[in-house]
């Protein structure tokens, strides 16, 4: 097999496991896209720019993966009254890139538009979205998503569904 | 009286109930107006906080409604709030959101303008020969003042001082910065900016009602171990407070001292921040640090715009009558850097568009105010616990936690404002 294929293959499989993990949020299965992460994960949609230090500054998401479950409860609990009735969603997604790999982890960029339909009214949300995953014998698991908003220096409305 | 057909000047006794308020209010864009004239543009307003401009020359770009400020730190070291308009032709002079700049030079015709305001240079200068050109700097809010680092600005060139304004509320600030073992809060990690499409006094009312987060909450607590939830329960004895002047402030030391352990307002106890707990005790001695660590930092609102929620801080901007944004971020307490640290996480958790507790608020902001556009009934009711305020021993009006003792408080105030012409 050439070298060619085998980068072709993981590109391949890399957009599947995006757009299985986009699905899952668009259908808010929370629970599914919870069990998409690694123990050690951080899911992190930085304010004021793409770089800031999220230890430092402040930002929209910086969940470690003990946080990540407190926000899936929370979508769970019955209660989470900014997603009760839930957003319609749907992720688009383009631009799919590799752009690194190392051992059994995979660095991924993507450009990502969703659109938002809820009590409000109709949002439009641009980002992009870069990963790192892991490949494991269940499949890739994120060790860490961050979602950088074209627009995150600007005031935003409630972002309460999983993007 | 049909009070939906009312002349240009409303008549706010109308309006404006003991214990209810129209739903007008809220929803007027003709009011908004008004309010704009008469409270924003006129009293003092919050603005930001002398942390964020620490050196000469630094600036921040700020806002007193829908007006940008921008706050600059003079070559004097003198806090100036500056508006962003060249007197030429009306041009935007500052674009960044901060930094550090000696000039600000307008780059449709290349006027400059020094730090505080004043017009430096102009560009082909032998255009304007023989012309006085000395009136033509960049505007500035007429009186700045600043308590405990926190910088207030008023376009009213008379009126109440600070200090005056803020009243008993100013002991709220004081006993924030007891909090930090320096005496002194920064503002350093940058603002979430939430936009929420509804009126900026729901929000303003919400800062301390104690009456919603059982409720509203009731997913937080539900799955996360937080102590907040029993402070806001029919069996509390924590206090809503009136300081007049339009600030409030939920009082929960009362729940605090029964739990009797410091850093339980926190969530957190002394073993688990030691760092914090020793520079508290070698800046207060241990007697005060352990009753302030007890105690906790407050829950006051200052009217119109400035929300302390215990370990963030709030800022309202009303930008229309139904586009309202919420700056906040962490407080941090200077020199201390492992409770930042944790200040910091738990802001970030809580608080923004994806904040476990703000975007229920933020919700509840906007369904509200749709709510109030139906016609009947057209009353917002805010009756609960008048049976049972009574004055402190300062004098405020104080009630149980839950009562709405705060939004007849704010009310009370508006109106009086309001009715000046």
């Amino acid at each position: 097999m050439g070298m060619i294929t085998v980068e072709q293959d993981l590109t391949r499989r890399v957009e599947q496991f995006i757009y299985a993990e986009a699905r899952l949020q668009d259908e808010h299965e929370y629970a599914a896209w919870e069990a998409l992460w690694a123990d050690d994960a951080i899911y992190w949609l930085p304010a004021n720019g793409d770089d800031i230090d999220p230890e430092q500054q402040m930002s929209i998401i910086y969940d470690n993966r003990s946080r990540i479950g407190v926000r899936v409860r929370q979508l769970l609990s019955g209660k989470r009254y900014t997603q009760d009735p839930k957003s319609a969603i749907r992720h688009l997604i383009t631009n799919v890139e590799v752009l690194d790999q190392t051992g059994d982890e995979v660095s991924v960029g993507c450009n990502v538009m969703v659109y938002e339909s809820s009590l409000r009214g109709e949002t439009l949300w641009a980002a992009r979205t870069e990963y790192l995953l892991r490949d494991t014998p269940d499949g890739f698991r994120m060790a860490r998503k961050k979602v950088a908003l074209v627009n995150n220096d600007k005031p935003l409305f409630t972002l309460s569904f999983l993007i | 009286m049909n009070v939906m057909t009312r002349p240009e000047a409303p008549d706010f006794a109308a309006l404006i109930g003991k214990d209810r308020v129209h739903g007008s209010l809220y929803t007027d864009a003709d009011i908004f107006r008004m309010e704009l004239q008469r409270i924003w543009y006129r009293t003092w307003v919050y603005v930001g906080h002398e942390s964020e401009v620490p050196k000469p020359f630094d600036f921040v770009t700020k806002s007193i409604g829908p007006q940008p400020i921008i706050m600059t730190r003079g070559a004097d070291g003198q806090i100036n709030l500056l508006q962003n308009r060249c007197p030429h032709r009306g041009n935007q002079v500052c674009t960044e959101a901060q930094g550090n700049a000696r000039k600000f030079t307008c780059p449709f015709h290349n006027w400059t303008f020094a730090n505080d305001g004043r017009l430096e240079a102009t560009a082909f200068a032998d255009g304007y020969k023989d012309q006085d050109m000395s009136a033509l700097s960049l505007g500035k809010v007429t009186r700045v003042a600043s308590y405990r680092g926190f910088v207030f600005g008023s376009f009213a060139a008379d009126g109440p001082t600070l200090e005056e304004h803020l009243g008993g509320a100013a002991e709220t600030l004081d006993r924030l910065c007891d909090s930090s073992p320096t005496g002194e809060v920064e503002i350093t990690a940058g603002f979430l900016q939430h936009r929420v499409k509804a009126n900026w006094k729901f929000v303003l009312e919400n800062e301390t009602d104690g009456y919603h987060p059982a409720f509203v909450h009731a997913s937080v607590f539900k799955v996360t171990e937080s102590g907040i939830g029993s402070l806001y329960g029919s069996k509390s004895t924590a206090l809503t407070r009136d300081f007049g002047n339009g600030h409030t402030e939920i009082d929960l030391r009362p729940e605090f001292r029964l739990r009797d352990q410091p850093l339980s307002w926190f969530g957190t106890s002394p073993e688990r921040l030691p760092d914090y707990v020793a520079a508290m005790e070698q800046a207060h001695g241990p007697e005060k640090a352990w009753q302030v660590m007890i105690d906790g930092t407050p829950h006051v609102m200052i009217f119109p715009n400035l929300f302390i929620a215990e370990i963030q801080i709030f800022v309202l901007q009303p930008r229309a009558v139904d586009d309202t944004v919420q700056h906040v971020t962490a407080l941090q307490f200077k020199g201390a850097p492992d409770m930042n640290r944790r200040l910091r996480q738990q802001t970030m958790g809580s608080v923004g568009p994806a904040g476990f507790l703000l975007a229920d608020d933020s919700e509840m902001y906007e369904r509200t105010h749709r709510g109030v556009l139906s016609r009947d009934p057209e009353w917002l009711y805010l009756a609960r616990g008048e049976h049972r305020e009574r004055l402190d021993s300062d004098g405020f009006r104080v009630s149980h936690a839950t009562d709405e003792v705060p939004s007849r408080g704010i009310w009370r105030h508006y109106r009086q404002i309001m009715e000046v012409a």
